[in-house]
């Protein structure tokens, strides 16, 4: 061990090009080494990942469309990957894109109700009660969805038809049952809410007491207290918590899985069936009966996710770093 | 626009906790009035009580009244939003809001009294205030950075020319130059002598010297012993507080015989 090394180490230490201030020596230097590890061990588990699923994926990328419509009983004739991955992609980025738009605002309105509106004593209940939800098992959310919210929801989803038809989102006639895309985008939304409730409610209640007291000296109400020194303090942790939902809802299988009726169309007809479908559904769907190359094709659709995902990610951690002269941290 | 003050009997609880007891006093306008005593003695809760901020902390009330020219501001149907866009405050320690430019953090308390402004008006005021809190020579050639990036004094001062932008009738500061070296400490003294010309000021400080400097009225508050109520000892002439306090306890106070 590190620890018990004897002091003749040191000469060459002393001799590394970057200055130390500190003394690192004992458990200093353990600790030193743990949190490099686990830095360490990230980056290479997701290079493990990214490998992984290039090798898998290899056959299916590299065979031609009409090799894998000829060897993959699912995969659609005068196809080939890119126009078959498409559509997935699509209906992955509509499902996860909705999820967010019904989830964030609620979210944010929910943490701002616990953190600066609700009484004290409702406020940790309902901080509880939110913790509670993040617990629950997706495949619950599913039977939910499909079993329960699907037959009561159809009402509205008919009458969002005949009212918004017009709107190319809400274009009918809404499907009788409705296992459509708007569904599963609510159901999403409700297994997010959570995640993002939770960070958002932590990030405000960080806000500086010195901050919004300076509003509130200003003479702003409440709303204009959040609005001048709350909303602003918390934007990235706002679209960090986004992110954090996001990720799960791009990833989430059972549920999608469990309530939609899948098509491979790039429609945005999100009260019909059979128009979208999932990646990751679409993966737990076909894999069971899927031949070597169909394995292989499959993989590279999670191959689509994984880059969808990340560049998801790098894109918000962009839009938050461009203003990072104003976050406060300086 | 500079008003008087007249508070009458005021008792300040947090909770149950007797804070401040009976407090009977009179800020006359257009003048500057130090609180000064130990710490712990109830002159930052009280000042926190002339613009109604002390009723944000959960459970703080006050029994009496606080008058503004004849308008207790805690009667029933007084709003305490608009008594703060009439008291302006400036804290103990600078808080500009970090995301927002120096011109943004001048135009704030602006933006939420009356939410439009043209852009002429709000660039003639963004430098008229900063004039105002000495500033604007600093900083008129980076108007839209972060007003977090200034050093502290600079940041005072910016907090100082955000809340003189919604023209108050009174400005409170606690211990405003208590974060500052002495430079800006002058530089914020500077501005409070010129500030008394249109405004009522009421100052915290911990610093004597710099209450017997600045102001033209003085009052001492004092505590008997942890757990009690902080009471105002005496209030007079800064003059007169300095150099004959009727009370014992005033002059072992600001001669340094503490105790």
């Amino acid at each position: 061990m590190t620890t018990t090394a004897p002091p003749p180490a040191a000469p060459p230490a002393a001799r590394r090009r970057r200055r130390r201030t500190t003394s690192d020596t004992g458990l200093s230097r353990v600790f030193r080494w743990l949190s490099t590890g686990a830095g360490a061990l990230i980056l290479l588990v997701l290079a493990a990942v990214a490998i992984f699923l290039l090798i898998e994926a290899w056959p299916a990328i590299s065979a031609g469309g009409d090799e894998l419509s000829a060897r993959v009983s699912w995969f659609p004739e005068d196809a080939n990957l890119v126009t078959f991955v498409g559509p997935l992609v699509f209906g992955t980025l509509l499902a996860a894109a909705l999820a967010l738009a019904i989830a964030t605002p609620l979210a944010v309105g929910i943490a701002l109700f616990i953190s600066h509106y609700a009484p004290r004593r409702l406020a940790s209940a309902l901080g509880y009660v939110v913790d509670l939800l993040a617990a629950i098992p997706s495949v619950v959310y599913g039977l939910w969805g499909a079993l329960t919210f699907a037959p009561l929801v159809y009402p509205v989803w008919d009458w969002l038809a005949s009212t918004l038809g017009w709107f190319p989102l809400f274009a009918g006639p809404a499907s009788q049952p409705p296992r459509v895309m708007l569904t599963v985008a609510v159901v999403l939304a409700a297994m997010i809410l959570p995640i993002i409730t939770a960070v958002c409610r932590e990030v405000f209640l960080q806000t500086p007491r010195l901050h919004e007291e300076a509003a509130l000296a200003l003479g702003a109400t409440r709303w204009e207290m959040v609005r001048t020194a709350v909303l602003p303090f918390a934007r990235s942790g706002i679209v960090s918590a986004s992110m954090l939902g996001l990720g799960r809802a791009l990833g989430e299988t059972m549920a999608v899985l469990m309530i939609l009726s899948p098509g491979t169309l790039y429609s945005f007809a999100v009260l019909q069936a059979g128009q979208q479908q999932t990646i990751a559904a679409n993966i737990a769907a076909q894999y069971p009966e899927a031949p070597p190359l169909g394995v292989s094709t499959l993989i590279a659709t999670g191959l689509a996710l994984f880059v969808i995902t990340m560049a998801v990610n790098m894109a918000a951690r962009a839009i938050v770093a461009r203003r990072k002269d104003f976050s406060g941290a300086n | 626009m500079a008003q008087r003050i007249d508070v009458k009997d005021l008792n300040i609880y947090y909770g149950d906790f007797l804070a401040v007891e009976d407090v009977s006093m009179t800020i006359e306008p257009r003048s500057v009035t130090a609180f000064i005593g130990p710490s712990g003695c109830g002159k930052s809760t009280f000042i926190r009580t002339l613009n109604r901020m002390h009723e944000v902390i959960p459970g703080a009330r006050v029994e009496g009244t606080v008058a503004m020219e004849g308008v207790d501001l805690y009667g029933d149907e007084v709003d305490p939003v608009a008594v703060r866009r009439q008291v302006g405050m400036v804290f103990q320690r600078p808080n500009p809001f970090p995301t927002m430019s120096i011109k943004e953090n001048v135009l704030a308390g602006v933006k939420l009294n009356n939410k439009r402004i043209s852009k002429s008006d709000a660039d003639a005021l963004v430098e008229s205030s900063l004039r105002g809190a000495n500033l604007w020579n600093e900083v008129k050639d980076r108007l839209d950075r972060p007003g977090s990036g200034l050093s502290g004094g600079q940041q005072q001062r910016l907090c100082i020319a955000r809340a003189i932008a919604v023209k108050p009738q009174v400005l409170l500061m606690d211990e405003p130059c208590s974060a500052l070296d002495p430079i800006s400490t002058l530089a914020i003294e500077d501005l409070i002598a010129e500030l008394k010309n249109d405004y009522t000021i009421v100052i915290v400080t911990h610093n004597m010297q710099q209450a017997a400097r600045v102001s033209d009225r003085t009052a001492f508050f004092n505590i008997a012993g942890t757990g009690m109520p902080g009471k105002l000892i005496e209030m007079g002439d800064t003059a007169t507080m300095f150099s004959s306090p009727t009370q014992q306890a005033t002059e072992d106070y600001i001669s340094g015989r503490f105790g």
